[in-house]
Formats: structure tokens, C-alpha cells, sequence
């Protein structure tokens, strides 16, 4: 009865069994191998066999944050891309929009997220958040105000911060480039 | 269908009388202006009798959907259901009672339509879809999903449609789906029309707000919850992951939310909201359950008897803003890594390397790729364009035979960036 929608193919084709493969894992191949890292952003994988988990490592080569290495872990589900990439920085850093946890603020990383987006479009906005933090979405209120309030202060504490030195009352991780 | 072809069980039992199925055979017993060419009248000659459905999901929309089954002359009836009876669930799902709270749902829902629709058989699941195979899925006609996890229905989807271009034949699926007031159902028929996959980018998205909103300014009851469960858990827990199904963990972060909540004089924290924003569950009106659970069971119905013509191809319901509903052909996306005619057969001389498949590619007119990487399907890397990490770990294998990485008849899946998504290679090494 169900027959009238029997699909037409040719028979070599119906022959092969098809494996299962997501379509989360084959988007993550697609985005991964389009990526266009610039110079200044290294990929690293703990294990090579799981391409959804992933770090990130950004050496900003301008602005506050020149001469640092920023790492962030990044962990994709298979629902991708209806559910965005989790983003979590590993170091304890002195930053308006991350917090001492390693949250993000980053819009496209929760609220703003689109299936449409893709992996690149989420390193190019964490790299924009070390070229032009942003006081007005703080997650870190101290620095937050101390950029709005006053930049050369806010860029003294940011270096001082960077050297693993203690910022009003809060050590910070060492995130100086070995050169 | 006539008494006298009813089984003995049913001529015994009291639940079943002469004339009990007048109202379909008003349908079935002639043939209509819009039946089908391939309808013939009686109950007995079409699909009803044997067909096997399968129902995914037994809690609101699939209550309704197994007793509309049952109620619609369906004789054999599967139900896959990993959750457990709450308390909270008694409110719209009505085969359950008090008695029933911490059993399975699909053991308990199969139990209570067996017991009350005479002549019927469900067979329940409890556990995951994820369990089990092919060969199982293949024993059904028609698979109707009322699922409330867009996860749960894309690997539904994959699987079925997989499966439906493996048979060669069509396994229709029905999904229904409600938010509050609103619903869709819709009929998906594999590889003839778009899939779940395919309308993958016009889905709502789940209300989540702003990191900073609910680190520094938070207003609403729902701030606090996703401050307690986003921020202050992976803070406090370090590597525990929140189970969601754990109402020790959801107590956790009720309480958390509450103090919080007390700190900015917000109101309205309880813990059933709690458990919802952490589940994100949208509140559930058995009305709106009720009507696309009947528009999903229609469609079965007219499937399984060809009596008239079924939904081609979308329904959506709205019901928040007075009533209205719209029905339209979504279009299939020639490009949906699911179902989208992506597969090509390629035979591959079987001394080439790696790096000699590739250059060939790259010189077939008809593909057009400029810098393909490769993957096997269960996700081997052949060869990798980017991030420079994986090339460099994968370019000795362009050395190597293809034959040595792949065996004959394994599928490659090729992303360019020349490709919309991808291109699936089954390739026969010759
Ligand atoms: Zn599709």
C-alpha cells in the first residue's frame, strides 16, 4: 500500500549500506576545515579523534592586550548548530567581558546565536573582544568601570594583570607570550 | 470493519459491539471523490489491520496520540519513552494516575490503552530511541513523533530517512510538536519532501539572555535561575556536570536562585519554575495537545487507508493570538546534510594515493572543489585543508593508498568550501 512512495535510485546505490553519520559531525568537518585562523590564533586538540572538543589559543598582536596568549576551551554537542559551541576561557584573566571563570559575554554565543553562524564567525568575535572590550556588557564589574572611567588606568591594570600580578585585592594568571 | 472479521477475542469481550467502528467505515466502506487510485473500500483492505506505527514520546502529545490510534482502528501500536511518571505530568497526561508516579511512561501508557480499547496491542519501550536499530525501525509503515527535544527528532529524522534511502522505500514520518498555544504538525515522506533537518533554521530558539544581564542587572525571576544554574554551579562544582533529571541538583539551584533573588528583590522564584528554565520547558496546554496530537493521528489515518489525501506538507497552529493556522509545502533544501541528493558513487583505482584521489577530484568538472578535505564517515580524517594543527597531522596519509585508509564501499564525506554543506562519496576501489 505504502509502495506509491517507493524512491527511485539506481540499484548499485541501494546495494551499499549508508553509515550513520550526524549531521552536527559533518558540519563541525565543514566548519573546521574552512576555518581561516590568522596568524595570531593557534588550534589544539587533546584528542584527535574528537574534533568537538577543542582549544583555542588567541596572541593579540594589538591593542590592551598585546603580548598575551588567551586560551579558551571549546566544547560543540550534536546538536549543533541548532545549539551554539560552550566557550570557556582557561585562564584567570582581567577582562570586562569575562568573568574570573572563564565566562564569555559574547552575544552570538548565547542569545544571538543563529544556525547560520558558524565557527569562524565565533573566533572572530572573541578575537574583537581583545581588540575592543567592551565596558557596556560588563561580566567582570571592576574592569568594566575601570575602562569606562579611565582608560590609561584600565590599560595599567590590564598589563599588570597580564604579568600575573595582583590587581586590586585579585591575583591574575601569567599570560605573557614565551618568546 | 464487519463483526464477523473480528477476532475471537474481541467477539468476547465486552468492550466490543456490533457497529463499534461505524464512524470509519462511514470512510472506508466507499470510495470517496478524494480517495486515492490505489483505495479499495473495506477496513479490511487497507493498511489499518497490519500496520505497524510507531509512537516516540508518551507524555503530552503522545497520551493523545496512542488513544486517538487506538480510537482510529490502529491494531498494532509501538511506544518508545525514556521518562518516568512525575507528579506533575497528571494535569494533561491523562493515562496516567497518582498510583502510576515514578513508573515508566511507555509501560504505563501501553497498559492503560490495551486495558481500555479492546482488540489493540501496544508494545511499549522503555529507554532511548538511541537503543535501538535499524532493524528494528524497519518493521514500521508509519513513525509519529511527538517529541519535545529538537535532538531527540533530528537523529528520529536521520534515521528514518537513512533508513527510507536504504529500503528504497518510504517511511513516512509525522511530527507534531506544541509550545504553549501553538503547534505544528507536519508530514514528512523521506527523499519526496523536506525533512526536519531541512527546516532546521526556521525553529524557535529556546528564550536564553544576555551573560552580563544575568551576572549584574538581573530583573526577572528567570535572571536569577540562569545566573544559579549557567554561573554559580560550574563555579561551586567545579567538574560535576548538572544533571537536569536530578532534583537534588535542581534544588540546588532553586535555592541558590532564591537567595539571589532575595538580594535584588525579585519575586516569583519557585521550584517548578526552576526545573523549567533548567529543562527549558515551555508550559504545556493540553488543548493545544490535543489538537495537533488529532491533526498527527488524521494524518496517520489517511495515510494507512488512502482514503483522502495527506497534509502536503507543514501545519502550524497558532492559537495565542485568537486562532489561525497555515499550511504550506516547505521546500526540501537540496543541500540538507540528511536528506539532499548529496551521495555519489565513484569508482577509484585502487593504487592511487591519497594525494592522486584528491588532484582527481579537483579535475572533475562536475564537482568543483578547490581544496576538499576528507573524512571517512565514522569520522576517520583522511585529509584535512584546516585548522593547520590537523593538516599537518593528517598530510602524511596524502602518501598513502586510499586503498590502505578506506575499504571498498565506504563512504568518504568531502567539505569544500565550494560546497554548500557536503558531498558523500560511496567509493568502489577498483
Ligand atoms: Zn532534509
Amino acid at each position: 500500500m505504502l509502495k506509491i512512495w517507493s524512491i527511485k535510485k539506481d540499484n548499485a546505490q541501494a546495494e551499499k549500506k549508508k553509515p550513520k553519520v550526524s549531521a552536527a559531525q559533518i558540519r563541525v568537518q565543514k566548519d573546521l576545515t574552512e576555518l581561516e585562523l590568522p596568524s595570531t590564533m593557534e588550534m589544539s586538540f587533546p584528542d584527535e579523534s574528537d574534533l568537538l572538543n577543542f582549544n583555542l589559543s588567541i596572541e593579540p598582536d594589538e591593542g590592551f592586550y598585546k603580548g598575551g596568549v588567551f586560551r579558551f576551551t571549546f566544547n560543540i554537542n550534536n546538536n549543533y548548530p541548532h545549539e551554539p559551541p560552550k566557550v570557556r576561557g582557561i585562564q584567570k584573566i582581567y577582562h570586562p567581558n569575562i568573568d574570573l571563570d572563564g565566562n564569555v559575554c559574547l552575544n552570538i554565543l548565547r542569545e544571538d546565536w543563529k544556525p547560520v553562524l558558524n565557527l569562524n564567525s565565533v573566533i572572530v568575535g572573541l578575537q574583537y573582544l581583545f581588540l575592543e572590550p567592551n565596558a557596556e556588557d560588563p561580566l567582570h564589574k571592576d574592569a568594566a568601570e575601570d575602562l569606562r572611567t579611565n582608560r590609561k588606568s584600565f590599560e595599567y591594570n590590564v598589563k599588570q594583570s597580564m604579568r600575573g600580578r595582583d590587581v586590586k585585592g585579585n591575583y591574575y594568571d601569567n599570560v605573557m607570550a614565551k618568546n | 470493519m464487519a463483526a464477523d472479521n473480528s477476532t475471537t477475542a474481541m467477539q468476547t469481550d465486552s468492550r466490543d459491539w456490533a457497529d463499534r467502528w461505524r464512524h470509519i467505515n462511514k470512510i472506508l466502506d466507499r470510495r470517496g471523490p478524494f480517495c486515492d487510485n490505489s483505495f479499495r473500500e473495506g477496513y479490511e483492505n487497507t493498511l489499518l489491520p497490519q500496520c505497524k506505527v510507531l509512537v516516540i514520546g508518551a507524555g503530552g502529545l503522545g497520551c493523545e496520540i496512542l488513544k486517538n490510534l487506538a480510537l482510529s482502528g490502529f491494531k498494532d501500536i509501538h511506544v518508545i519513552d525514556m521518562d518516568t511518571i512525575d507528579v506533575s505530568n497528571l494535569n494533561r497526561q491523562f493515562l496516567f494516575r497518582p498510583s502510576d508516579v515514578g513508573r515508566p511512561k511507555a509501560i504505563v501508557a501501553a497498559e492503560f490503552v490495551k486495558n481500555r480499547v479492546a482488540g489493540v496491542v501496544v508494545t511499549p519501550y522503555h529507554g532511548k530511541i538511541q537503543d535501538k536499530d535499524d532493524d528494528y525501525y524497519k518493521q514500521f509503515q508509519i513513525v509519529i513523533c511527538g517529541l519535545d527535544s529538537v535532538e531527540a527528532r533530528r537523529w528520529m529524522n536521520a534515521t528514518i530517512v537513512n533508513l527510507s534511502q536504504e529500503l528504497g522505500e518510504a517511511i513516512p514520518i509525522i511530527d507534531g510538536g506544541t509550545e504553549g498555544f501553538k503547534g505544528q504538525a507536519r508530514v514528512i515522506i523521506p527523499t519526496v519532501t523536506s525533512c526536519y533537518e531541512c527546516s532546521l533554521d526556521m525553529l524557535n530558539k529556546p528564550t536564553t539572555f544576555p551573560i552580563c544581564t544575568i551576572a549584574n542587572t538581573p530583573r526577572l525571576p528567570e535572571h536569577c535561575i540562569e545566573w544559579a544554574y549557567v554561573l554559580e554551579w560550574p563555579k561551586v562544582f567545579k567538574n560535576e556536570k548538572l544533571d537536569t533529571d536530578d532534583p537534588k541538583h535542581i534544588q540546588w539551584v532553586f535555592e541558590a536562585a532564591l537567595e539571589r533573588a532575595r538580594q535584588f528583590k525579585i519575586a516569583g522564584i519557585t521550584y517548578s519554575l526552576t526545573q523549567g528554565v533548567v529543562k527549558n520547558i515551555i508550559p504545556a496546554i493540553a488543548s493545544t495537545n490535543a489538537i495537533i496530537a488529532a491533526a498527527c493521528c488524521n494524518e496517520a489515518f489517511k495515510i494507512a487507508t488512502t482514503s483522502a489525501p495527506y497534509l502536503d506538507n507543514y501545519m502550524m497552529y497558532t492559537g495565542n493570538e485568537g486562532v489561525y493556522t497555515y499550511t504550506f509545502q516547505h521546500q526540501k533544501k537540496p543541500d540538507c546534510p540528511v536528506c539532499g541528493e548529496n551521495s555519489v558513487n565513484v569508482d577509484v583505482n585502487k593504487n592511487w594515493t591519497v594525494e592522486e584521489f584528491i588532484e582527481w577530484l579537483k579535475e572533475k568538472p562536475d564537482a568543483q572543489l578547490k581544496k576538499p578535505s576528507l573524512m571517512t564517515a565514522d569520522n576517520k580524517k583522511i585529509y584535512l585543508q584546516a585548522p593547520p594543527i590537523l593538516e599537518r597531522s593528517t598530510r602524511p596519509n596524502l602518501e598513502k593508498k586510499l586503498s590502505s585508509l578506506i575499504e571498498d564501499g565506504d563512504t568518504i564525506i568531502v567539505t569544500d568550501s565550494t560546497l554548500p554543506f557536503s558531498l558523500q562519496l560511496v567509493v568502489s576501489l577498483i
